[in-house]
Protein backbone atom coordinates (compact mmCIF):
# COMPACT_ATOMS: atom_id res chain seq x y z
CA UNK A 1 0.00 0.00 0.00
CA UNK A 2 2.72 2.91 0.70
CA UNK A 3 4.54 1.93 -2.48
CA UNK A 4 1.12 2.98 -4.18
CA UNK A 5 1.09 5.56 -2.34
CA UNK A 6 4.27 6.85 -3.03
CA UNK A 7 4.34 6.15 -6.47
CA UNK A 8 0.51 7.79 -6.92
CA UNK A 9 1.85 11.16 -5.61
CA UNK A 10 5.18 10.52 -6.92
CA UNK A 11 3.66 10.17 -10.41
CA UNK A 12 1.33 12.88 -10.03
CA UNK A 13 4.40 15.56 -9.05
CA UNK A 14 5.73 14.50 -12.38
CA UNK A 15 3.00 15.04 -14.20
CA UNK A 16 2.64 18.64 -11.88
CA UNK A 17 5.81 19.69 -13.88
CA UNK A 18 4.77 18.55 -17.10
CA UNK A 19 1.75 20.05 -16.88
CA UNK A 20 3.98 23.36 -16.15
CA UNK A 21 5.73 23.20 -19.30
CA UNK A 22 2.82 21.83 -21.61
CA UNK A 23 0.34 24.22 -20.78
CA UNK A 24 2.23 26.83 -22.56
CA UNK A 25 2.80 24.89 -25.24
CA UNK A 26 -0.88 23.77 -25.81
CA UNK A 27 -1.69 27.48 -25.54
CA UNK A 28 1.16 28.63 -28.08
CA UNK A 29 0.15 26.14 -30.57
CA UNK A 30 -3.21 26.71 -30.04
CA UNK A 31 -3.56 30.38 -30.60
CA UNK A 32 -0.62 30.74 -32.61
CA UNK A 33 0.19 27.18 -34.17
CA UNK A 34 3.61 28.19 -33.49
CA UNK A 35 6.01 24.34 -32.45
CA UNK A 36 7.94 25.95 -29.79
CA UNK A 37 11.11 24.04 -28.98
CA UNK A 38 12.28 26.44 -26.91
CA UNK A 39 9.84 25.68 -24.17
CA UNK A 40 12.54 23.50 -22.65
CA UNK A 41 15.42 26.58 -22.30
CA UNK A 42 12.73 28.78 -20.70
CA UNK A 43 12.93 25.82 -18.28
CA UNK A 44 16.21 25.53 -18.11
CA UNK A 45 17.72 29.17 -17.88
CA UNK A 46 14.47 29.65 -15.35
CA UNK A 47 15.67 27.15 -13.05
CA UNK A 48 19.30 28.49 -12.78
CA UNK A 49 18.18 31.84 -12.23
CA UNK A 50 16.10 30.64 -9.19
CA UNK A 51 19.16 29.25 -8.22
CA UNK A 52 21.07 32.32 -8.72
CA UNK A 53 18.60 34.18 -7.10
CA UNK A 54 18.35 32.38 -3.77
CA UNK A 55 21.80 31.83 -3.76
CA UNK A 56 22.36 35.79 -3.66
CA UNK A 57 20.16 36.32 -0.66
CA UNK A 58 22.69 34.03 1.89
CA UNK A 59 21.76 34.89 5.27
CA UNK A 60 18.55 35.31 4.89
CA UNK A 61 15.18 32.92 6.13
CA UNK A 62 15.60 29.64 3.80
CA UNK A 63 11.60 30.25 2.61
CA UNK A 64 12.58 33.47 1.63
CA UNK A 65 15.54 32.57 -0.33
CA UNK A 66 13.18 29.85 -2.27
CA UNK A 67 10.13 32.29 -2.69
CA UNK A 68 12.59 34.55 -4.15
CA UNK A 69 13.59 32.13 -6.68
CA UNK A 70 10.82 31.12 -7.55
CA UNK A 71 10.02 34.52 -8.33
CA UNK A 72 13.52 35.14 -10.16
CA UNK A 73 12.21 32.03 -12.24
CA UNK A 74 8.58 32.59 -13.27
CA UNK A 75 9.76 36.44 -14.35
CA UNK A 76 13.06 35.27 -16.19
CA UNK A 77 10.89 32.59 -17.84
CA UNK A 78 8.43 34.77 -19.07
CA UNK A 79 10.82 37.61 -20.26
CA UNK A 80 13.09 35.19 -21.94
CA UNK A 81 10.04 34.24 -23.74
CA UNK A 82 8.37 37.52 -24.45
CA UNK A 83 11.83 38.42 -25.91
CA UNK A 84 11.29 35.04 -28.01
CA UNK A 85 8.08 35.97 -29.54
CA UNK A 86 9.01 39.64 -29.86
CA UNK A 87 12.20 39.15 -31.64
CA UNK A 88 12.53 35.52 -33.14
CA UNK A 89 8.75 34.82 -34.06
CA UNK A 90 7.28 37.80 -34.78
CA UNK A 91 9.42 38.17 -38.01
CA UNK A 92 8.17 34.40 -39.24
CA UNK A 93 4.64 34.52 -38.82
CA UNK A 94 3.32 32.78 -41.98
CA UNK A 95 6.82 30.55 -42.24
CA UNK A 96 6.02 27.72 -40.30
CA UNK A 97 9.02 25.63 -40.69
CA UNK A 98 11.37 29.01 -40.34
CA UNK A 99 9.53 29.32 -36.59
CA UNK A 100 10.46 25.48 -36.16
CA UNK A 101 14.36 25.91 -36.85
CA UNK A 102 14.32 29.11 -35.29
CA UNK A 103 13.02 27.51 -31.66
CA UNK A 104 15.18 24.51 -32.35
CA UNK A 105 18.39 26.43 -32.59
CA UNK A 106 17.53 28.40 -29.78
CA UNK A 107 16.83 25.65 -27.79
CA UNK A 108 20.26 24.27 -28.73
CA UNK A 109 22.13 27.45 -28.28
CA UNK A 110 20.84 28.32 -24.93
CA UNK A 111 21.91 24.60 -23.72
CA UNK A 112 25.24 25.33 -24.73
CA UNK A 113 25.54 28.73 -23.23
CA UNK A 114 24.42 27.19 -20.02
CA UNK A 115 26.26 24.20 -20.30
CA UNK A 116 29.51 26.72 -21.10
CA UNK A 117 28.72 29.42 -18.22
CA UNK A 118 27.84 26.75 -15.49
CA UNK A 119 29.09 23.33 -16.33
CA UNK A 120 27.19 20.30 -17.29
CA UNK A 121 27.43 19.04 -13.31
CA UNK A 122 23.99 18.99 -12.17
CA UNK A 123 23.94 21.99 -9.31
CA UNK A 124 22.12 20.72 -5.79
CA UNK A 125 19.94 22.91 -4.99
CA UNK A 126 19.10 24.56 -1.27
CA UNK A 127 15.43 23.76 -0.03
CA UNK A 128 13.56 24.93 2.92
CA UNK A 129 13.70 22.15 5.76
CA UNK A 130 10.25 20.98 5.27
CA UNK A 131 10.70 20.80 1.40
CA UNK A 132 13.64 18.34 2.10
CA UNK A 133 11.49 16.11 4.48
CA UNK A 134 8.83 14.06 3.75
CA UNK A 135 5.82 13.28 5.00
CA UNK A 136 4.38 9.85 5.68
CA UNK A 137 0.93 9.05 4.40
CA UNK A 138 -0.61 5.17 4.60
CA UNK A 139 2.95 4.44 5.44
CA UNK A 140 4.53 6.05 2.78
CA UNK A 141 7.55 8.76 3.36
CA UNK A 142 6.58 11.02 0.60
CA UNK A 143 9.22 14.38 -0.06
CA UNK A 144 7.29 17.19 0.68
CA UNK A 145 8.21 18.63 -2.65
CA UNK A 146 5.84 16.54 -4.40
CA UNK A 147 3.15 18.70 -2.40
CA UNK A 148 4.38 21.95 -3.42
CA UNK A 149 4.37 20.54 -7.36
CA UNK A 150 1.17 19.51 -7.07
CA UNK A 151 -0.13 22.23 -4.96
CA UNK A 152 1.82 24.95 -7.65
CA UNK A 153 0.29 23.19 -10.90
CA UNK A 154 -3.22 23.30 -9.55
CA UNK A 155 -3.34 26.69 -9.07
CA UNK A 156 -1.85 27.58 -12.23
CA UNK A 157 -4.32 24.94 -14.28
CA UNK A 158 -7.25 26.95 -12.11
CA UNK A 159 -5.57 30.12 -12.98
CA UNK A 160 -5.42 29.38 -16.61
CA UNK A 161 -9.14 28.54 -16.30
CA UNK A 162 -9.92 31.49 -15.08
CA UNK A 163 -7.97 33.25 -17.65
CA UNK A 164 -9.71 31.49 -20.60
CA UNK A 165 -12.81 31.49 -18.74
CA UNK A 166 -14.00 34.74 -17.52
CA UNK A 167 -11.38 37.18 -19.04
CA UNK A 168 -11.64 39.42 -22.28
CA UNK A 169 -7.62 38.37 -23.19
CA UNK A 170 -9.13 34.91 -22.29
CA UNK A 171 -11.89 34.83 -24.67
CA UNK A 172 -9.88 36.44 -27.47
CA UNK A 173 -7.44 33.41 -26.75
CA UNK A 174 -10.12 30.75 -26.94
CA UNK A 175 -11.50 32.51 -30.41
CA UNK A 176 -8.09 32.55 -31.70
CA UNK A 177 -7.96 29.38 -31.51
CA UNK A 178 -10.71 28.46 -33.42
CA UNK A 179 -10.16 31.24 -35.84
CA UNK A 180 -7.09 33.85 -35.62
CA UNK A 181 -8.00 35.35 -38.96
CA UNK A 182 -12.01 36.26 -37.88
CA UNK A 183 -10.62 37.51 -34.55
CA UNK A 184 -8.80 40.21 -36.23
CA UNK A 185 -11.71 40.95 -38.85
CA UNK A 186 -13.61 41.55 -35.52
CA UNK A 187 -10.91 44.75 -34.85
CA UNK A 188 -8.87 42.96 -32.31
CA UNK A 189 -5.13 43.26 -32.14
CA UNK A 190 -3.79 39.22 -31.83
CA UNK A 191 -0.48 39.78 -31.89
CA UNK A 192 -0.66 41.50 -28.59
CA UNK A 193 -2.52 38.13 -27.37
CA UNK A 194 0.28 36.05 -29.14
CA UNK A 195 2.87 38.23 -26.78
CA UNK A 196 0.76 37.26 -23.91
CA UNK A 197 0.12 33.72 -24.61
CA UNK A 198 4.40 33.45 -24.73
CA UNK A 199 4.73 35.58 -21.71
CA UNK A 200 2.07 33.00 -19.94
CA UNK A 201 3.84 29.68 -21.37
CA UNK A 202 7.62 30.75 -20.42
CA UNK A 203 6.40 32.15 -16.97
CA UNK A 204 4.82 28.89 -16.22
CA UNK A 205 7.68 27.15 -17.56
CA UNK A 206 9.85 29.40 -15.83
CA UNK A 207 7.66 27.95 -12.28
CA UNK A 208 8.50 24.37 -13.41
CA UNK A 209 12.21 24.99 -14.03
CA UNK A 210 12.47 26.09 -10.03
CA UNK A 211 10.38 23.46 -9.22
CA UNK A 212 11.40 20.73 -11.30
CA UNK A 213 14.45 21.67 -8.92
CA UNK A 214 13.40 21.17 -6.11
CA UNK A 215 11.57 18.09 -7.21
CA UNK A 216 14.72 16.84 -8.18
CA UNK A 217 16.56 18.65 -5.83
CA UNK A 218 19.34 19.21 -8.54
CA UNK A 219 19.41 21.66 -11.55
CA UNK A 220 21.37 20.41 -14.96
CA UNK A 221 21.70 21.98 -18.28
CA UNK A 222 19.72 18.70 -20.03
CA UNK A 223 16.67 18.84 -17.75
CA UNK A 224 14.93 21.08 -19.91
CA UNK A 225 15.34 19.14 -23.03
CA UNK A 226 13.90 15.58 -21.54
CA UNK A 227 10.92 17.75 -20.11
CA UNK A 228 10.36 19.49 -23.49
CA UNK A 229 10.03 16.02 -24.94
CA UNK A 230 7.24 14.71 -22.28
CA UNK A 231 5.22 18.07 -22.39
CA UNK A 232 5.34 17.54 -26.51
CA UNK A 233 3.76 13.85 -25.57
CA UNK A 234 1.19 15.12 -23.02
CA UNK A 235 0.40 17.94 -25.49
CA UNK A 236 -0.37 15.39 -28.60
CA UNK A 237 -1.92 12.92 -25.85
CA UNK A 238 -4.35 15.36 -24.59
CA UNK A 239 -4.91 17.18 -27.61
CA UNK A 240 -3.38 20.36 -28.86
CA UNK A 241 -4.77 23.95 -27.26
CA UNK A 242 -6.47 22.30 -24.55
CA UNK A 243 -5.21 23.04 -21.31
CA UNK A 244 -8.20 20.69 -19.42
CA UNK A 245 -6.66 18.25 -22.42
CA UNK A 246 -3.28 18.51 -21.04
CA UNK A 247 -3.57 18.80 -17.46
CA UNK A 248 -5.43 15.32 -17.80
CA UNK A 249 -2.76 13.80 -20.17
CA UNK A 250 0.13 14.95 -17.87
CA UNK A 251 -1.15 12.79 -15.01
CA UNK A 252 -1.79 10.04 -16.92
CA UNK A 253 1.52 10.34 -18.61
CA UNK A 254 3.37 10.67 -15.00
CA UNK A 255 2.02 8.08 -12.92
CA UNK A 256 2.22 5.80 -16.37
CA UNK A 257 6.00 6.09 -15.75
CA UNK A 258 6.15 5.95 -12.27
CA UNK A 259 4.09 2.78 -12.22
CA UNK A 260 5.71 1.01 -15.20
CA UNK A 261 9.10 2.05 -13.88
CA UNK A 262 8.69 0.48 -10.93
CA UNK A 263 6.59 -2.84 -11.54
CA UNK A 264 7.74 -3.80 -14.89
CA UNK A 265 11.35 -2.61 -15.17
CA UNK A 266 13.09 0.66 -15.51
CA UNK A 267 12.67 2.60 -19.34
CA UNK A 268 8.83 0.02 -19.44
CA UNK A 269 6.87 3.11 -18.23
CA UNK A 270 8.85 5.74 -21.01
CA UNK A 271 8.11 3.10 -23.46
CA UNK A 272 3.96 2.76 -22.62
CA UNK A 273 4.10 6.16 -23.04
CA UNK A 274 4.90 6.58 -26.43
CA UNK A 275 2.88 3.18 -27.34
CA UNK A 276 0.15 5.49 -25.46
CA UNK A 277 0.92 8.09 -27.79
CA UNK A 278 0.73 6.06 -30.64
CA UNK A 279 -2.64 4.82 -29.94
CA UNK A 280 -4.17 8.50 -29.03
CA UNK A 281 -3.10 9.00 -32.43
CA UNK A 282 -4.57 6.31 -34.23
CA UNK A 283 -7.85 6.15 -32.41
CA UNK A 284 -8.49 9.94 -31.63
CA UNK A 285 -6.05 12.03 -33.72
CA UNK A 286 -7.05 14.81 -32.21
CA UNK A 287 -6.06 14.19 -28.69
CA UNK A 288 -8.01 12.66 -25.62
CA UNK A 289 -9.90 16.97 -25.30
CA UNK A 290 -9.40 18.44 -28.91
CA UNK A 291 -10.23 18.68 -31.91
CA UNK A 292 -9.22 16.05 -34.88
CA UNK A 293 -6.75 18.24 -37.06
CA UNK A 294 -8.35 20.02 -40.39
CA UNK B 1 -18.92 63.95 -45.67
CA UNK B 2 -22.58 63.80 -46.98
CA UNK B 3 -24.30 61.56 -48.18
CA UNK B 4 -23.99 60.44 -51.45
CA UNK B 5 -20.37 61.32 -51.85
CA UNK B 6 -17.98 58.48 -51.85
CA UNK B 7 -17.12 56.81 -48.74
CA UNK B 8 -14.83 54.43 -50.12
CA UNK B 9 -12.85 54.37 -52.36
CA UNK B 10 -10.90 50.80 -54.17
CA UNK B 11 -8.48 51.87 -56.73
CA UNK B 12 -6.65 48.96 -59.00
CA UNK B 13 -7.02 46.72 -56.20
CA UNK B 14 -4.88 43.75 -57.32
CA UNK B 15 -4.63 40.37 -55.31
CA UNK B 16 -2.75 37.40 -56.28
CA UNK B 17 -2.82 33.54 -54.35
CA UNK B 18 -0.29 31.31 -55.65
CA UNK B 19 0.35 31.66 -59.48
CA UNK B 20 -3.27 32.89 -60.12
CA UNK B 21 -4.46 36.40 -60.69
CA UNK B 22 -7.59 36.33 -58.62
CA UNK B 23 -8.12 40.27 -59.06
CA UNK B 24 -6.60 42.14 -62.01
CA UNK B 25 -6.86 45.75 -61.37
CA UNK B 26 -10.45 46.43 -59.61
CA UNK B 27 -11.62 50.02 -58.69
CA UNK B 28 -15.18 50.96 -57.92
CA UNK B 29 -16.64 53.78 -55.71
CA UNK B 30 -19.31 52.98 -52.61
CA UNK B 31 -21.17 56.00 -51.47
CA UNK B 32 -22.20 56.63 -48.14
CA UNK B 33 -25.34 55.56 -47.00
CA UNK B 34 -28.01 52.41 -48.16
CA UNK B 35 -26.79 49.16 -49.15
CA UNK B 36 -24.48 48.81 -52.65
CA UNK B 37 -24.41 45.22 -54.43
CA UNK B 38 -21.61 43.81 -55.70
CA UNK B 39 -22.45 40.92 -58.36
CA UNK B 40 -21.21 38.51 -60.66
CA UNK B 41 -21.53 35.14 -61.33
CA UNK B 42 -19.39 32.52 -58.88
CA UNK B 43 -15.61 32.90 -59.04
CA UNK B 44 -15.03 35.83 -60.11
CA UNK B 45 -13.55 37.98 -57.47
CA UNK B 46 -16.41 39.14 -55.03
CA UNK B 47 -15.32 37.46 -51.73
CA UNK B 48 -11.69 37.84 -52.59
CA UNK B 49 -12.62 41.69 -52.84
CA UNK B 50 -14.03 41.81 -50.17
CA UNK B 51 -11.10 39.90 -48.36
CA UNK B 52 -8.66 42.43 -50.11
CA UNK B 53 -10.39 45.56 -48.95
CA UNK B 54 -10.00 44.36 -45.57
CA UNK B 55 -6.32 42.97 -45.65
CA UNK B 56 -6.83 39.17 -45.34
CA UNK B 57 -5.29 38.75 -48.51
CA UNK B 58 -1.45 39.75 -50.11
CA UNK B 59 -3.28 43.09 -52.17
CA UNK B 60 -2.17 45.97 -53.82
CA UNK B 61 -3.76 49.27 -55.20
CA UNK B 62 -5.35 51.13 -52.76
CA UNK B 63 -8.55 51.66 -50.74
CA UNK B 64 -9.74 54.31 -48.74
CA UNK B 65 -12.34 54.98 -46.00
CA UNK B 66 -13.33 58.68 -46.30
CA UNK B 67 -10.04 59.66 -47.94
CA UNK B 68 -7.73 57.54 -45.75
CA UNK B 69 -5.36 54.74 -46.86
CA UNK B 70 -5.96 51.43 -45.44
CA UNK B 71 -3.66 49.07 -47.53
CA UNK B 72 -0.75 49.55 -45.43
CA UNK B 73 -2.93 49.05 -42.01
CA UNK B 74 -2.85 45.86 -40.59
CA UNK B 75 -6.58 44.00 -40.30
CA UNK B 76 -7.80 44.95 -36.99
CA UNK B 77 -6.47 48.35 -37.83
CA UNK B 78 -9.00 48.74 -40.87
CA UNK B 79 -11.49 47.21 -38.87
CA UNK B 80 -10.91 49.78 -36.08
CA UNK B 81 -11.36 52.70 -38.66
CA UNK B 82 -14.87 51.50 -39.15
CA UNK B 83 -14.82 48.72 -42.03
CA UNK B 84 -17.21 45.82 -40.60
CA UNK B 85 -16.67 42.38 -41.92
CA UNK B 86 -19.30 39.38 -42.29
CA UNK B 87 -18.01 36.97 -44.15
CA UNK B 88 -19.61 34.31 -46.43
CA UNK B 89 -19.42 31.61 -43.96
CA UNK B 90 -20.20 33.06 -41.28
CA UNK B 91 -17.07 31.92 -39.07
CA UNK B 92 -19.21 32.03 -35.54
CA UNK B 93 -16.33 31.06 -32.76
CA UNK B 94 -18.48 27.40 -32.83
CA UNK B 95 -16.39 26.32 -29.54
CA UNK B 96 -17.98 29.74 -27.65
CA UNK B 97 -21.48 30.72 -26.44
CA UNK B 98 -23.69 33.16 -28.76
CA UNK B 99 -23.33 35.78 -26.05
CA UNK B 100 -19.67 35.34 -25.63
CA UNK B 101 -19.39 36.24 -29.87
CA UNK B 102 -21.07 39.01 -29.58
CA UNK B 103 -19.08 40.27 -26.34
CA UNK B 104 -15.92 40.01 -29.18
CA UNK B 105 -17.39 42.58 -31.02
CA UNK B 106 -18.37 44.96 -28.42
CA UNK B 107 -16.71 48.00 -28.95
CA UNK B 108 -17.90 51.97 -27.22
CA UNK B 109 -20.90 52.06 -27.72
CA UNK B 110 -22.09 49.05 -28.18
CA UNK B 111 -24.35 48.89 -24.91
CA UNK B 112 -26.79 50.97 -27.25
CA UNK B 113 -26.94 48.82 -30.48
CA UNK B 114 -27.71 45.82 -28.29
CA UNK B 115 -31.34 47.15 -28.26
CA UNK B 116 -30.73 47.21 -31.78
CA UNK B 117 -29.61 43.67 -32.09
CA UNK B 118 -32.08 41.96 -29.96
CA UNK B 119 -35.29 43.66 -31.82
CA UNK B 120 -33.84 42.30 -34.68
CA UNK B 121 -32.40 38.70 -33.74
CA UNK B 122 -34.57 37.87 -29.83
CA UNK B 123 -33.60 34.32 -30.17
CA UNK B 124 -29.82 35.62 -29.64
CA UNK B 125 -31.08 36.98 -26.16
CA UNK B 126 -32.82 33.62 -25.39
CA UNK B 127 -30.08 31.41 -26.76
CA UNK B 128 -27.19 33.50 -25.28
CA UNK B 129 -25.81 30.82 -23.15
CA UNK B 130 -26.20 28.24 -26.25
CA UNK B 131 -22.62 27.35 -27.85
CA UNK B 132 -22.56 28.88 -31.29
CA UNK B 133 -21.37 26.03 -32.79
CA UNK B 134 -24.46 24.26 -32.11
CA UNK B 135 -26.90 26.87 -34.07
CA UNK B 136 -28.55 26.22 -37.30
CA UNK B 137 -27.07 28.25 -40.14
CA UNK B 138 -29.96 31.09 -40.02
CA UNK B 139 -29.38 31.64 -36.60
CA UNK B 140 -25.55 31.57 -36.71
CA UNK B 141 -26.41 33.84 -39.48
CA UNK B 142 -27.92 36.48 -36.90
CA UNK B 143 -24.82 36.25 -34.58
CA UNK B 144 -22.39 37.21 -37.57
CA UNK B 145 -24.64 40.12 -38.31
CA UNK B 146 -24.97 40.98 -34.91
CA UNK B 147 -21.31 40.87 -34.49
CA UNK B 148 -20.88 43.63 -37.11
CA UNK B 149 -23.88 45.46 -36.03
CA UNK B 150 -22.97 45.77 -32.37
CA UNK B 151 -19.83 47.53 -33.16
CA UNK B 152 -20.83 51.38 -33.34
CA UNK B 153 -17.90 53.12 -35.14
CA UNK B 154 -18.55 50.92 -38.26
CA UNK B 155 -19.02 53.04 -40.66
CA UNK B 156 -19.18 50.14 -43.84
CA UNK B 157 -20.13 46.98 -43.23
CA UNK B 158 -18.83 44.37 -45.93
CA UNK B 159 -21.75 41.62 -45.94
CA UNK B 160 -20.87 38.83 -48.05
CA UNK B 161 -23.88 36.06 -49.32
CA UNK B 162 -25.58 36.48 -45.97
CA UNK B 163 -28.86 34.50 -47.41
CA UNK B 164 -26.53 31.49 -48.58
CA UNK B 165 -28.34 28.67 -47.99
CA UNK B 166 -31.03 29.80 -45.92
CA UNK B 167 -34.67 28.79 -45.82
CA UNK B 168 -37.22 31.25 -48.03
CA UNK B 169 -37.96 32.39 -44.10
CA UNK B 170 -35.24 33.38 -43.04
CA UNK B 171 -33.59 34.63 -45.94
CA UNK B 172 -36.75 37.28 -45.50
CA UNK B 173 -35.49 38.06 -42.02
CA UNK B 174 -31.60 38.35 -43.28
CA UNK B 175 -32.96 40.42 -46.08
CA UNK B 176 -35.37 42.97 -43.05
CA UNK B 177 -31.91 42.94 -41.14
CA UNK B 178 -29.93 44.44 -43.24
CA UNK B 179 -32.68 47.29 -44.64
CA UNK B 180 -32.53 48.18 -41.45
CA UNK B 181 -29.11 48.25 -40.42
CA UNK B 182 -28.62 50.33 -43.63
CA UNK B 183 -30.08 52.78 -41.99
CA UNK B 184 -27.37 53.15 -39.11
CA UNK B 185 -23.95 52.42 -41.75
CA UNK B 186 -23.34 51.74 -45.16
CA UNK B 187 -23.37 48.46 -46.46
CA UNK B 188 -21.36 46.65 -49.14
CA UNK B 189 -23.13 43.36 -49.77
CA UNK B 190 -22.34 40.66 -51.76
CA UNK B 191 -25.58 38.45 -53.02
CA UNK B 192 -26.32 36.08 -55.14
CA UNK B 193 -29.89 35.88 -54.80
CA UNK B 194 -31.09 38.27 -57.28
CA UNK B 195 -34.54 38.95 -55.66
CA UNK B 196 -33.20 40.47 -52.54
CA UNK B 197 -30.22 42.15 -54.65
CA UNK B 198 -33.01 43.99 -56.25
CA UNK B 199 -34.88 44.95 -53.10
CA UNK B 200 -32.18 46.07 -51.15
CA UNK B 201 -29.92 47.27 -53.23
CA UNK B 202 -29.23 50.94 -54.88
CA UNK B 203 -26.08 50.85 -56.74
CA UNK B 204 -24.99 48.03 -57.99
CA UNK B 205 -20.62 47.09 -58.95
CA UNK B 206 -20.42 43.67 -61.38
CA UNK B 207 -17.45 41.75 -61.70
CA UNK B 208 -16.49 39.91 -63.78
CA UNK B 209 -13.00 37.42 -64.39
CA UNK B 210 -11.74 39.96 -61.74
CA UNK B 211 -12.22 43.24 -63.30
CA UNK B 212 -15.32 45.70 -62.62
CA UNK B 213 -17.58 45.11 -65.82
CA UNK B 214 -20.46 47.23 -64.73
CA UNK B 215 -21.31 49.99 -62.46
CA UNK B 216 -24.77 52.00 -61.85
CA UNK B 217 -28.28 51.70 -60.72
CA UNK B 218 -29.31 48.27 -60.28
CA UNK B 219 -32.37 48.57 -62.11
CA UNK B 220 -30.74 49.00 -65.00
CA UNK B 221 -28.64 45.51 -64.60
CA UNK B 222 -31.32 43.23 -63.53
CA UNK B 223 -34.57 44.67 -65.32
CA UNK B 224 -32.24 44.28 -68.64
CA UNK B 225 -32.38 41.03 -69.15
CA UNK B 226 -29.70 41.09 -72.08
CA UNK B 227 -27.28 42.53 -69.72
CA UNK B 228 -27.98 40.65 -66.43
CA UNK B 229 -28.11 37.19 -68.56
CA UNK B 230 -24.04 38.26 -69.40
CA UNK B 231 -22.96 39.52 -66.26
CA UNK B 232 -24.84 37.60 -63.65
CA UNK B 233 -26.34 34.31 -65.88
CA UNK B 234 -28.79 32.49 -67.04
CA UNK B 235 -29.89 30.87 -63.79
CA UNK B 236 -29.41 33.80 -61.58
CA UNK B 237 -31.96 36.00 -63.75
CA UNK B 238 -34.12 32.98 -63.97
CA UNK B 239 -33.94 32.55 -59.89
CA UNK B 240 -34.11 35.98 -59.18
CA UNK B 241 -37.55 37.19 -61.02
Amino acid sequence: MSTIVLLLVTGLGLGALYFLVASGLSLIWGLMRVLNFAQGAFFTVAGYAGFFAAEALPGTSPWLRWCAGVLAGMLTGGAFAILTEVLLIRPLYRRPVGQVLVTVGLALATLALVEGAFGSDPRQVTLPDWMSATTTIFGAAIPNTRFVVILAALLVLLGLLFFLQRTRYGLIVRAGVENRAMVSALGIDVQRAFTLVFAIGGTAAGLAGVLGAAYYGTIDPSRGTSMLISAFIVVVIGGLGSIGGSALAAVLVGLLQQFLNFYAAAGVGDFAVVLLLAVVLLVRPGGLIGRAPE
Amino acid sequence: MNAGEALLEVQNLRVAIGESQILGGVSFRVREGGITGLLGRNGVGKTTTLRGILGLVPRTGSVTLAGEELTTLAVHDVVRRGVGYVPEDRDVFGGLTVEENLRLAERAGSEHRYDLVYELFPELRERGAQRAGTLSGGQQQMVALARALLNASNRILLIDEPTKGLSPLVVKRVADALERAASVTTILLVEQNLAVARHLVRDVVVLDQGAVVFTGDVAALIDDPALARRYLGLSAVASGH
